[in-house]
Parts: structure tokens; sequence; C-alpha cells
């Protein structure tokens, strides 16, 4: 493990104090799998999403002021006097919008590859666990501002504990710290929502030592049988994943500077007034699909119950896919119903944005079935009735017939699925 | 042997001991820092409110401010009050007659809290849709409201809840 390093003081300090080795072992020499593809990029960027977030948030929180006489015009202050405060706020803004597109979409990933499959479950699990803790991070977050959806998105959230049986109402008002939400609960979101985000960057590193446990998942969800199917990590992937980023960073940079308010709503540039409810609210795009589940149970308990379930179903998901194949690559029956489940949670997104009426409840509630029918019925029963499709023997083997030879044609067009 | 049998038995109570004295310390000190988050002792103090009814035309909804929330106070026409009488309690999702929720019968005092996730029902100004029940009616996901501010359609579980209050004078009410 003991790497050799030509600098003196690096070999001085390492000796005592491996970090070098460690960088070294765990972001150099990391043998990777050799055929991921671009689907694989969205970790390291969620990553550096997060590090976005905390860099902005930490200089907007030396200009902001949580108090609800003064939240509201500190944030206006940010915008119109700090220098720079306009970029650094709609950074933030937008990079909790992309940060949610890239775990979303890192989940997904998992879900077709099988990524959470023994024996990866724990890491699947960890991952989860970031999931909520950056849902309550957002939803904190957008409190802080106190325009009208600011207080009445908190209103109506911290409302979903009163469904609790018996001290439902108590925990409403020690969350509140009050009769209702003001000037306590905006500090003690604010501090949260400092928080938060350390705590996601705790379990972010629990995430990542389970990972380089067994190492990634891989496109056609098969163990590495030999050094032959790795390589090292540096240059091959810092460089795959620095390309990634660049696009990343472009598409990012162009919502912050021509369309920044794009994922907003612009209710939230009215100053919260607790008198006066907007006609229709909605939360952050981010929570439309769980916000659609919780309306489309016709009672109070079943549609909070429902909401966390269909978080809750996540975390058992390792359990409920009983399939030993791991990529969809391989699973025919499989393969369609992860395209149904994505365009299921897109009409779940839909239908949360609109109006509780008409035939929108209706598809919401369908749409809401389907989710749940998804995990708990579909997926067992493929893992019994479904007839996989024959692995190959190695990952070296589609491209070059097991030996050391390179087929490049054919081994191209599968890397692409 | 039976010695060393015994010595053990009564370690292991001691570990038991101390983890459970441990346990209950650690415990104790905790609920200083889970207390802090409830009303503290300045937003307790600002929990009453007196406001005068004879202000109230017929027909009219005033909303007032009571611990954050707003109140609403509706002078009831006589209709109105027939409306809500009118009900027959198996009706009702959460019944309650109507006497039992008022004091005079022409001033309508509750909380203007729909019961579902906290939004404010519409119906106070004459220009809002008052739902099909004549009462209130939320934008939010829905719920309709009687003259009794009773819930009768949509999610919502519970009745406008009716804050504590009483007459100081003929007109004046204090509420909390």
């Amino acid at each position: 493990m003991a790497a050799k390093f030509d600098n003196s003081i690096v070999r001085w300090i390492d000796h005592r104090l491996p970090i070098f080795s460690f960088m070294h072992h765990e972001m150099h020499e990391y043998p990777t799998p050799k055929n991921l593809s671009y689907w694989w990029n969205f970790g390291s960027l969620a990553g550096i999403a997060l590090v976005i977030m905390i860099v902005s948030g930490i200089v907007l929180a030396m200009n902001y002021t949580p108090h609800v006489d003064y939240a509201f015009d500190s944030v206006e202050r940010i915008m119109r006097d700090v220098n720079y405060g306009w970029l650094l706020r709609y950074m933030h803004m937008n990079g909790a919008s992309f940060f949610f597109i890239v775990v979303y979409i890192h989940i997904f990933r998992g879900l077709y590859y099988g990524s959470y499959k023994a024996p990866r479950e724990l890491l699947w699990m960890l991952g989860v666990v970031i999931l909520l803790l950056m849902m309550a991070t957002a939803f904190m977050g957008y409190v802080l501002p106190w325009g009208q959806m600011s207080f009445w998105g908190a209103t109506v959230i911290t409302n979903l504990f009163s469904a609790i049986p018996l001290v439902g109402d108590q925990i409403v008002t020690w969350l509140w710290g009050g009769f209702s939400v003001g000037n306590p609960t905006l500090n003690r979101f604010f501090s949260l929502h400092y928080l938060l985000p350390f705590v996601i960057v705790g379990v972010v590193v629990l995430h990542l030592v389970a990972l380089h446990r067994f190492g990634s998942n891989n496109p056609l969800g098969i163990d590495v049988k030999s050094s032959k199917d790795q390589i090292p990590f540096h240059p091959y992937y810092t460089v795959k994943d620095a390309f990634g980023l660049g696009v990343y960073l472009i598409i990012f940079a162009g919502f912050v500077f021509f369309a920044p308010n794009f994922f907003g709503e612009p209710d939230n540039y009215i100053p919260a007034n607790p008198l006066v409810t907007p006609p229709h609210i909605v939360p952050e795009w981010y929570f439309l699909p769980f916000y659609a589940i919780l309306r489309s149970i016709p009672d109070k308990l079943g549609g909070v119950v429902a909401m966390f379930g269909a978080i809750a179903v996540l975390f058992i998901l390792p359990w409920l896919d009983r399939s030993p194949v791991r990529s969809g690559q391989f699973r025919p029956i499989f393969k369609i119903f992860f395209w149904v489940l994505v365009v299921d949670v897109v009409a779940l997104t839909f239908f949360g944005g609109k109006p509780p009426e008409g035939w929108y409840v209706t598809g919401a509630r369908i749409a809401t079935a389907y989710y749940f029918i998804h995990f708990l019925m579909i997926l067992p029963l493929l893992s019994v009735f479904e007839t996989p499709r024959q692995l190959p023997k190695s990952i070296s083997e589609p491209v070059t017939g097991g030996g050391a030879g390179f087929a490049g044609a054919t081994a191209a067009a599968r890397e692409k699925v | 042997m039976a010695d060393t049998h015994q010595g053990e038995t009564r370690r292991d109570f001691l570990y038991v001991a101390t983890a459970a004295v441990g346990a209950v310390g650690a415990a104790s000190a905790v609920w200083p820092f889970i207390d802090q988050m409830n009303p503290a002792a300045d937003v307790l103090a600002l929990a009453s409110i007196e406001f005068d009814t004879g202000t109230v035309a017929e027909g009219m909804a005033v909303t007032v401010k009571w611990r954050g929330k707003p109140v609403f106070v509706r002078h009831r026409t006589p209709t109105e009050i027939e409306e809500a009488r009118d009900v027959p309690l198996d009706e009702l999702r959460d019944p309650q007659t109507d006497a039992s929720r008022v004091i005079k019968p022409e001033q309508l005092i509750v909380v203007g809290v729909c019961t579902h996730l906290g939004c404010v029902p519409l119906g106070q100004k004459p220009s809002d849709p008052r739902g099909d029940y004549g009462g209130w009616f939320c934008p939010c996901h829905g719920s309709h409201y009687d003259t009794s501010g009773r819930i009768r359609k949509g999610p919502a579980p519970r009745n406008l809840v009716v804050p504590e209050y009483k007459f100081v004078s003929d007109t004046v009410v204090r509420i909390g």
C-alpha cells in the first residue's frame, strides 16, 4: 500500500500521517471496472454539486439575516447591493435544482444496473439516507427567503406531522416553537440548514467507504474477475469525470446566467403573509412526485404515510428485487418495467404541479398506485418468473472474446446501451 | 468454580447497573436540548387578544391575528344560523352541534386554519368562494366548511377549531 513519493517532504509527512498513501490508493491506483459508461459520471458530479452548494451557502450566510422582519429584505439586498450577491444566490438556487437532477439520474442509474444488490446494499441505503437529508436541507433552505411560498410551504409541510396520532399537535408546536410558523421556526431552520450539509458530507464519506469496499458496479453488472477487467481510476476516470463536469458546468452556467428563475416560483418574491394563502401552493419541482403521492390518498394520515413510504420502499429495495442478475441489460422484462417506472415518476412530477381537481386527481392516484406496485409486486415477481439473458463470463469477454485481443466495433456498440 | 461463577454475575450486574444509570443520566441531559424548541415564555405571554365584535356588520366577517394565526370572526345572518342548526349530526364527519361551537349564535369565532395542512381558507371577503356549504373553502387541497365552520367535504379531518374565548362586555371578546 505504501506508495513511493519523490518529494522528501511528502515522504516525511506520509511516514507519520499516511494521507498521501491513502489518496494515492483510493483516488489514483483505485482499480475500477474498465467498462463504465457516462451514467457513472453522476456520483462524482453529485459530490461536486454538494461542494458548490456548501461554498455558495457559507458566503450567502455572511449576508443573510434570519429574522422574519429582515430575512426577505436581506435576500433582496444580496441580490441588489452585495458584490456578486446575485451570482452567489442564483448559483445556490439553481445549484439545489441541479443537485437533485444529478442525484435523481444517479439513483435511476443504480435502479437500472442493479447497483443496490449484494454486496452493495448498505452503499445503496446510505444513498437513500443522503437523499432524505438533501430533502430536509432543501426544504429548510427554501423557507429562508421568507417569501409567500417559503412561509406556506413551511406551514403545509410541518403540518404533515400533525397527522401523527395523539402527539401530532404537540410535535408541530414543538417544530414551530410557537403556535404558527414564525420567527423561532425561521431561526431553527437556518441553524439546521447550515448544519445538515455537513452531516451529508459525513454520510457521503461512509457512502464512499462502502463503495470502495467492492468498487463500482458496471453496465454489465457482473463482478470483476481479474485485473484485466480493471483500469486505475487515475487518469482514466479522472479525465472522464472532468469532461462530464465541463458539460455539466456549461449547462449549469446557462441557467444561472440566462434563466436563473426557471425552476423558481414567482410567488416567492412576495414577502410572507401569514393571513393570506396563495391560491395554488406548489413545492419545488424536485418534491413534486412525493407531493403528488401525498395528495392522492384521500386521508391525512394515509397520505403522509404513503409519501414517506415512497422513500422507505427504496430502503428495502435490495430485498424486494431478488433476481441474482444485476444489470437491466440482461433482464428483458425488467428493462420494460424500468422505463414504465421512469414514465410513472415523470407523470407524478406533472400531477404534483397541477391543482388537485378533475382528471389530475385520477391520474395522480393511478401513478401513485403504480409506483408502489412496481416496487412491492412487479420486482418481487420478476425475480421469480423472469428468465434473464446469458451473462458474459467477464467484463473483458464481450470486448476481447475473453482473451487479450480487441474486437472493437461490437464492444463500442454495447457500451452505449 | 462456584466462586468464579458468582464473581461473573456480580460483575455483570455492575455493568448493567452502570449502563442503566448512564443511560438515564444522558436521557435527562438531552431534555433541555429538546425542550428549548417548544414555545418560549415570551411567545406564551402573547397568547391572548381582545376584539370588539360590534365593529362587524351582519353578514360580514373580520380576520384578526391571534398567536400568529388568523381568527375568523363572522357576524352570521339568521339564514346562516338556520342552515348551521338544521344539519343532522350524522351527516357530519366531526359531529358537533352549532350551539356547542358558539357563545352568541350571531358571532361565530373560529381559528382560520384548515385542519388539513394549515392553509387559510377563503370566504372572509364577500368576493371569495365560500365552498358548497356557504362557509369557507380551502384552496390548497379543496376542503369545504359550512356556516358553523364544520368540515363537510374534502381531505380535512376536523372542524375549524373554536378558540377559547369569552365576552368581557356586551360586544368585546377576549380570545385566548
